[in-house]
């Protein structure tokens, strides 16, 4: 035996989780989201996605090594996450130029500035969505159609989403009536055969991604359950109030990036509350200001703006809702 | 059938109970011994004897100064040839008495047959005053004394005995092979302390990887009024209290106060079994089952052995100290504590020695929290571990404290958990002991 033993205080075993198991984790939980929009989208899906990802690793290894001067830590894989969702965030045919400007914006902005993974306050591939809307609003808000463009890079058919039909047509004052037979059906949404960003298009292939998540105790299921049963129920009311001015409750799941915020952007476990009650009190806020938004505010979808809003409230949910303590009360019998 | 466990957190590491089918065997007794006279919570003992002294196996020592004290006896024959400071398991000098073995003599009071003595004839003074006498003290780990421990604060009253047969650490064996060896000395050791406490009713809760002891005891149960086995789910830190007590009763002790707030006195079955030997047989506590395991040891397995006999013979028992060896802990790997020397001798509350091999050594690299919160899924106590660690690193001792950090059992689920690898109960014990300081300051 060496003479020299290890001294450290106690535990002396460690869990087998890991930053890099979580985080790849994640990513192999959006594979199947990835294959149904290159499916739908095809080529320029899968080079928009490769351009993010790119980016966002090649910026976030930039800015540690030359300006936080620190140890890169590409492999913890969570600027491939960014750059993943990221891409699942906008038009497949956005040009590259701006997924690069994004990118940057995403990882050396909303990210790095922190002080890099786990400081952060905002989600960063949310920022980076809604800075891109900002910037370059008709780029972010053409949507090329599913299968008919898939290898088409340039002069693709655009078309809008769902939710823009519906909001535009309530807004002329066409019925409800004529316009739902302009969206794609409720079974094809549900696969993804529809227009809108890479990741809004299938909730099967996320709410899949989302239980694999589950299953693997990346994330628990609190804020996508909250998120996802406030904007059903919240939207049923609405539809139940007035079938005529409000659309059923099963179009808000299925259409626009409910599915993709509540599984993969509101669970983003930096920018989200630290416990149980906390989480569900999150998911409430994000469904309430999601429907908001796409009834009564300006834009279409609100789910990226409505988790932006709720990660800013972070921080006073973890002051109001903290784990429940051994031994408040006290109960015999 | 859903089996009973506490609520909050809570994790499972490996079980790893290697040494499980070993039965116990007793050890060669050393050349010398090293008895530390505080071997307990509380004040150290008082010597009674001086160098040269003759002395037989069973002889009172050194006597507890205090109430919150304990007697310490020989745990050999032969000649005192020290009084002085000898490094423990803490690594630091502390007062010890080496004893020099000759022979194997006992002192005549001990009743050194075998057979189990079933028949108590003590009354419940009698008995509390035999078990302080006897020095027994938790062997649990804690290590309080059991004297103590058994009395009922004023004003407050016992409805329930538990004993604690969880052995919820990985590795550690020794509990587990005393109720399935030593059942009915067990049970007979429970029934003694249900009549000091005045209760009719005890619960000994055992964890279902630990089938055959839960069957074992639940035979033997049906000879003893008043005795249930409690089986329980697998999970860590079942063992402490308050978890217990939750798990089997579903009682839950207030922050800050002791489990007799819920009608409950906590005993292990080390203690139990201690507790039979003391009052049935006259013996003192000087000799313990210690398991000595590890992934790279030779023959993992449980010993029986003298108080103050070095970990080092023990260690060659089991066939030798591995040459991967980097890490020598004194309990098991969740809250056990790292050895500097492999010389220092066995102590009252030392319920195994785990070997670990180099790479299992060192800690996991420190990265970025990630705000998973996975430490306050983890924590049996309900805390919020991550806040309690940054508030320690920040020194804001008001503020760790109105998080009730004086709530942490030091069970380690947090650090175990935690996907960065961070030191969160490093940072706990940090703020633990400075609020300490703090509240002690306040009562001045």
């Amino acid at each position: 035996m060496a003479n020299l033993l290890t001294i450290s205080g106690s535990p002396h075993v460690h869990g087998d989780q890991s930053i890099r198991k979580i985080m790849w984790g994640v990513v192999a939980a959006l594979v199947p989201a990835l294959l149904v929009s290159f499916w739908y989208f095809g080529i320029g899906a899968f080079i928009i996605t490769a351009v993010a990802v790119l980016s966002c690793m090649v910026t976030e290894y930039l800015v540690q090594k030359y300006i936080l001067k620190g140890q890169p830590s590409l492999s913890d894989g969570s600027a491939v996450i960014t750059g993943l969702l990221l891409a699942m965030n906008v038009p497949s045919n956005l040009p590259w130029w701006m997924m690069v400007i994004g990118s940057v914006v995403t990882i050396a902005v909303a990210k790095m500035s922190f002080g890099g993974l786990g400081k952060n306050p905002f989600n960063p591939a949310l920022i980076g969505r809604v800075f891109l809307l900002i910037s370059f609003p008709v780029a972010m808000t053409s949507w090329p159609l599913p299968i008919q463009n898939r290898w088409v890079l340039t002069d693709v058919v655009t078309g809008p989403t769902s939710l823009g039909v519906i909001k535009e047509g309530l807004d002329k004052g066409e019925s409800l009536g004529s316009l739902i037979s302009k969206v794609p059906s409720y079974a094809e949404m549900l696969i993804g055969n529809m227009g809108g960003s890479l990741g809004e298009v299938s909730a099967l292939a996320i709410l899949l991604g989302g239980l694999y998540m589950i299953f693997r105790r990346i994330i628990t299921w609190h804020i996508p359950v909250s998120y996802i049963l406030t904007v059903f129920l919240f939207t049923g009311i609405l539809y139940l109030v007035d079938p005529a001015k409000f659309i059923d409750p099963l179009f808000h799941l299925l259409a626009g990036g409910l599915m993709l915020g509540a599984v993969f952007m509101a669970t983003d476990m930096v920018t989200s509350p630290m416990s149980k009650n906390g989480m569900l009190v999150f998911g409430l806020g994000c469904g309430i200001l999601t429907v908001l938004i796409r009834v009564w505010g300006a834009y279409p979808e609100g789910v990226s703006f409505a988790i932006l809003i709720m990660n800013a409230f972070v921080p006073l949910i973890n002051k109001g809702f903290k784990p429940s303590k051994f031994g408040k009360e006290v109960k015999h019998g | 059938m859903l089996l009973k466990t506490f609520t909050r957190g809570g994790v499972h590491p490996e079980e790893n109970k290697r040494s499980s089918g070993s039965p116990i065997r007793r050890v060669a007794i050393p050349k010398t011994v090293t008895v530390p006279l505080a071997q307990h919570i509380g004040a150290p003992a008082d010597p009674l004897v001086a160098k040269g002294d003759k002395v037989k196996a069973g002889q009172l020592i050194a006597r507890g100064q205090s109430f919150i004290s304990a007697n310490v006896h020989a745990p050999v024959s032969g000649t005192v040839t020290k009084i002085d400071d000898f490094p423990d398991s803490s690594g630091y000098r502390k007062k010890a008495i080496q004893i020099e073995t000759e022979g194997d003599e006992w002192i005549e009071t001990i009743d050194r047959d075998s057979a189990v003595d079933l028949q108590i004839k003590l009354t419940k003074e009698e008995i509390l005053a035999r078990i302080q006498e006897m020095g027994i003290v938790g062997m649990g780990g804690a290590t309080f004394p059991t004297h103590v421990k058994m009395m009922v604060p004023q004003g407050k009253k016992a409805e329930f005995l538990v004993i604690n047969g969880v052995e919820c650490e990985p590795y550690l064996t020794s509990d587990h092979r005393l109720m399935l060896e030593r059942g009915e000395e067990l049970m007979t050791g429970t029934r003694i302390l249900m009549m000091a406490l005045g209760v009719d009713k005890a619960y000994i809760g055992i964890e279902n990887n630990k089938a055959d002891a839960i069957e074992h005891l639940t035979g033997l149960s049906k000879k003893f009024a008043g005795i249930t086995v409690v089986p329980l789910k697998v999970k860590y830190p079942q063992g402490g209290e308050k978890q217990l007590i939750k798990a089997i009763l579903n009682r839950e002790v207030p922050s800050g106060k002791l489990p007799i707030e819920t009608g409950c006195v906590v005993q292990n079955v080390g203690t139990a079994v201690a507790v039979y030997e003391a009052v049935q047989k006259n013996k003192p506590l000087i000799e313990r089952v210690v398991t000595v395991t590890g992934k790279s040891v030779k023959d993992p397995c449980n010993l029986l052995v003298r108080i103050g006999t070095p970990v080092s013979l023990l260690l060659e028992e089991a066939g030798g100290i591995p040459d991967d060896t980097r890490k020598v802990i004194n309990g098991g790997p969740m809250m056990g504590k790292a050895l500097g020397m492999v010389e220092v001798p066995v102590v009252k509350g030392m319920s195994g020695i785990t070997v670990m091999p180099g790479k299992e050594a060192n800690r996991p690299k420190v990265h970025n929290c990630i705000r998973c919160a996975r430490c306050t899924f983890a924590c049996p106590m309900g805390l919020a571990p991550y806040l309690i660690a940054q508030m320690a690193e920040a020194h804001l001792e008001e503020s760790a404290e109105a998080e009730r950090v004086m709530d942490c059992i030091e069970c380690g689920s947090c650090s175990f958990v935690c996907p960065s690898g961070r030191p969160l109960l490093d940072n706990i014990r940090v703020a633990k002991s400075k609020v300490g300081q703090l509240i002690r300051s306040r009562a001045k």
